[in-house]
């Protein structure tokens, strides 16, 4: 039940600084923070205090809503300090890490004779429950519901997005481990999308539903996939997981360790020698930008995720949990003279309003932080459908979570969205509106509302 | 301390005064912000509102230029100063200096006057509001000029302007907000508001106006006549005027709207550009190319005949309907106004086909305004709502029916 995917509408954002395809192993940090932030609409429960001794693996803390997803710490070492903010809502919880690492051990699973009950217990104990996410509302995914199917994409075609090819390579085991293992959950198919002229690790796992697609940005997003192959409907629900965390899964199963270890690039155009490093989910960023990276006083936007949509974060910040890439760009905060009207050639556009970037599709930019004009009311039509693939209205569901009008997101196609499908009408806005944020909070209203 | 600092420091003495948007307003024209991205994308496009504003002003400046050769050319061959013109778009009796001159000085009033009463009203309803001002008016205000004929006086202009920003626009919310175009709402303003003055066949020429006082005070001189073909035509009588005048704009009308030729070229700077919809400008020709067929079927057909009032409007060829009066410059400069406009890709094939359509259909059937495309597009600012409710609908019962295939 494979089928080949064109993508035609998009925009492919070549920038400046893709990593090397060199690995090196990162320093070890000695911190390592779990932010509850990290999981969208979480809210907390601790199980450890300052001062407990932990496992890799053991849990930290649990969702209030549901007592068995369970959140683990990525490696042993001792819960040194837990950050609160308003209302004693829990912001960090920071743990020191030991020299030597030991592991909680959850015990083998074979994926291939183990019962779906048991596969879920697992994953829910063991903390690698928290990277199946879940559409609608683009939240972990709630282990009450049965989806009736999972997606996954292997295909990464954001900027400067790490190479999934060269990220996971020689993963195949735990992979093939990690796909049987989250067919037991569905009753429908694991869907892997793989890029057509790639050299996919993922092209030969068994027991899944292939996908081969080409076409630009975003056609590497899961909802582009999931759009295409069988979108969400009311009611219904879908999961994802990201290819890199397939490995984790995957590995907790075949030897019953939680290892967090990641495989991230590091990228742009700040970045004197761009390169992926192994580290851990949570450690120090610290660890990896200084050394050919950025000078210590550059005035650079340190990001935990791609240019799109990751997150911005500070020098002494963490790589978050779904993250594996980290972008360093310059910032953009100064003025320019005429900046409206002059002709330009070092930025990208989608019009040709004395804008050149259409002259030359190859050349790669070095794009900052600025925003290139003011907020504005919507006003231009037709551009975002440009490179908006899905089959909805971009504009008008922006519009309708503007005005909170329940009834119209949800006819207009809120179930199947996620704040990154909108990450490129947000990229290409002439009025600049935060398209991703009005979609987020969207969803936050329907998932109080309606659930 | 260079320029760019010394207004980085303005910038922040005035931040959060009432006078905030009044200063950004011209510190953002000299420079674009030091704003940096926040929750959402890192980076952004270059093109922000102020430069798909610019790229529609950029369009319409050779009509305005034309414009202004045209003014002194009509007065002047009204007047019997030169000969027409003879040999194709660059005769040399048009592109005359002394032409242009008096265009200019015509003309330029009439732009500040524009943009002055038009920002002023933007600036005011910015500080009182306490938003931003947005650059909805930069269009708007090249826009007005360009559509009003050459003798019309400032005062009227000026009122037209206030009407059309504060009830056209500003009422709504603003740029963005509005559901009429601001510059076709200031020329209804004027065409119903001073009926006597905006038609007829005094307003088009240069002096005219002037030398009918002269004459009603006694002085012995030809009256100057320069009606529009639309007009005359209207009124029945035969075309004055050859094609290929009326394709490069050698004629009386609306100061940037006579040229085909030039507004077509800025069309297609638009097209490029990607900043102008070509659905909606295909769209309306098509409209207006089938609705024109129809009547001239209708004559040749024999059903309307020589003795009707509309016959000669009827009988003119349906592709001459295209190079008459403001149709070609309502299509490709205010039809596609995307804040007026429908909204949807499908809904733009409708909206600017029902343009077309109605233009013609006003035009044959309204000899008081025979500029159908005016009303044209001004009815349809009031359906294009309706129009992409539909085009959704479309969109919504897909979903809903996938929905039911798999409950079923």
């Amino acid at each position: 039940m494979s089928k080949d995917i064109l993508i035609k509408k998009g925009l492919d954002i070549k920038l400046k600084g893709e990593a090397e395809k060199t690995l090196e192993k990162a320093i070890l940090s000695n911190f390592y923070t779990l932010r509850p932030e990290d999981f969208h609409g979480l809210t907390p429960k601790l199980i450890s205090k300052v001062g407990s001794k932990v496992n890799a693996g053991d849990p930290v803390f649990y969702d209030k809503s549901n007592e068995n997803v369970k959140f683990v710490t990525p490696v042993s070492g001792e819960v040194i300090e837990i950050n609160r903010g308003e209302k004693r809502k829990i912001l960090s919880v920071k743990i020191q890490a030991d020299k030597i690492q030991t592991f909680k051990n959850y015990g083998v699973v074979n994926p291939d004779t183990a019962s779906a009950e048991a596969i879920k217990g697992r994953l829910l104990e063991s903390g690698c429950w928290a990277f199946i996410k879940q559409r609608p509302y683009d939240v972990i995914a709630n282990p009450n519901k049965s989806p009736k199917s999972i997606f996954v994409s292997g295909y990464a075609t954001a900027p400067l997005a790490a190479d999934l090819d060269f990220t996971l390579k020689g993963k195949e085991s735990e992979l093939q481990a990690a796909v049987i293992a989250l067919g037991k959950l569905t009753a429908g198919n694991v869907h892997v999308g793989i890029g057509k002229s790639s050299n996919s690790p993922l092209a030969g796992l068994k027991g899944v539903a292939i996908h081969s697609i080409s076409g630009p940005h975003p056609s590497g997003n899961v909802g582009t996939l999931i759009n295409r192959i069988d979108p969400v409907n009311k009611g219904e629900v879908v999961w994802t997981v990201n290819a890199q965390d397939l490995v984790i899964i995957g590995e907790l199963l075949l030897t019953g360790k939680f290892n967090a270890e990641r495989i991230v690039a590091l990228v742009g155009s700040s970045i004197e020698k761009p390169r992926y490093f192994v580290t851990k989910i949570g450690s120090e960023v610290a660890t990896i930008i200084y050394d050919k990276g950025v000078p210590q006083d550059a005035n650079v936007r340190i990001i935990s995720g791609n240019v799109l949509s990751g997150k911005h974060i500070k020098p002494d910040g963490y790589l978050d949990y779904y993250s594996n890439v980290i972008t360093v760009i310059p910032e953009g905060d100064d003025y320019e003279l005429f900046g409206w009207t002059k002709p330009v050639f070092n930025k990208i556009s989608n019009s040709r309003a004395l804008t050149f970037s259409w002259l030359n599709p190859k050349k790669e930019y070095e794009l900052d932080t600025n925003t290139n004009g003011e907020h504005r009311a919507f006003v231009t039509t037709g551009n975002y459908e440009e490179v908006f693939p899905l089959d909805i209205y971009p504009m008008q569901i922006l519009k309708a979570c503007m005005y909170k009008d329940l009834d119209e997101m949800e006819a207009l196609g809120m179930y199947e969205v996620a704040p990154e499908d909108f990450a490129l009408t947000e990229f290409i806005c002439v009025s600049k509106q935060p398209h991703q944020d009005i979609i987020r909070k969207g969803l936050d209203l329907m998932l109080k509302e309606i659930g | 301390m260079s320029l760019k600092s010394n207004l980085h420091s303005l910038k922040e003495k005035y931040k959060g005064t009432k006078m905030a948007p009044a200063f950004n307003a011209l510190h953002t024209f000299l420079y674009t912000p030091n704003d940096t991205t926040h929750n959402g994308t890192h980076i952004k496009s270059a093109d922000d509102l102020k430069r798909t504003m610019n790229t529609v002003i950029m369009a319409m400046i050779p009509c305005l230029i034309f414009g202004m050769f045209n003014a002194g050319y009509q007065h002047n061959l009204a007047v019997g100063d030169i000969q027409a013109v003879t040999s194709g778009f660059f005769s040399s009796e048009f592109w005359t200096l002394d032409n242009f001159m008096i265009g200019f000085w015509k003309i330029i009033p009439l732009v500040i006057v524009s943009y002055g009463v038009g920002l002023g009203v933007e600036f005011l309803f910015a500080v009182i509001k306490n938003h931003e001002v947005e650059e909805g008016y930069l269009v708007t205000g090249m826009l007005v000029p360009l559509i009003v004929p050459i003798d019309i006086p400032l005062w009227m202009l000026a009122v037209a302007v206030i009407f059309g920003v504060v009830i056209g626009k500003e009422v709504f919310g603003g740029t963005g907000m509005n559901i009429l175009n601001p510059a076709l709402t200031i020329r209804a303003f004027l065409f119903f508001a001073y009926p006597t003055w905006m038609s007829g066949d005094k307003v088009w020429v240069e002096g005219a106006v002037q030398r009918t006082n002269d004459i009603a005070a006694g002085a012995n001189l030809d009256a100057i006549s320069g009606e529009t073909i639309l007009g005359s035509l209207a009124q029945g009588k035969e075309m004055a005027y050859s094609v290929s005048d009326m394709f490069y704009g050698f004629i009386p009308g609306s100061i940037g709207e006579t040229s085909t030729l030039l507004i077509i070229l800025g069309g297609l700077f638009l097209i490029f550009t990607k900043i102008g919809s070509w659905r909606i400008m295909l769209s309306s020709a098509l409209g207006a190319i089938v609705m024109g067929l129809i009547f001239n079927q209708v004559v040749s057909a024999g059903i309307i005949t020589e003795s009707s009032k509309f016959y000669t409007l009827m009988s003119t060829p349906f592709w001459q309907h295209l190079i008459l009066g403001g149709f070609a410059f309502g299509v490709v400069f205010m039809a596609t106004d995307p804040v007026t406009a429908s909204q949807t890709n499908k809904g733009k094939w409708y909206y600017g086909f029902l343009i077309g359509f109605i233009s013609i259909l006003i035009r044959i059937f309204n000899p008081a305004y025979p500029e159908g495309v005016m009303l044209a597009i001004l009815l349809m600012n009031v359906f294009a709502p309706t129009i992409d409710h539909y085009v959704i609908q479309g969109n919504i019962k897909q979903r809903l029916k996938r929905l039911k295939v798999k409950t079923a």
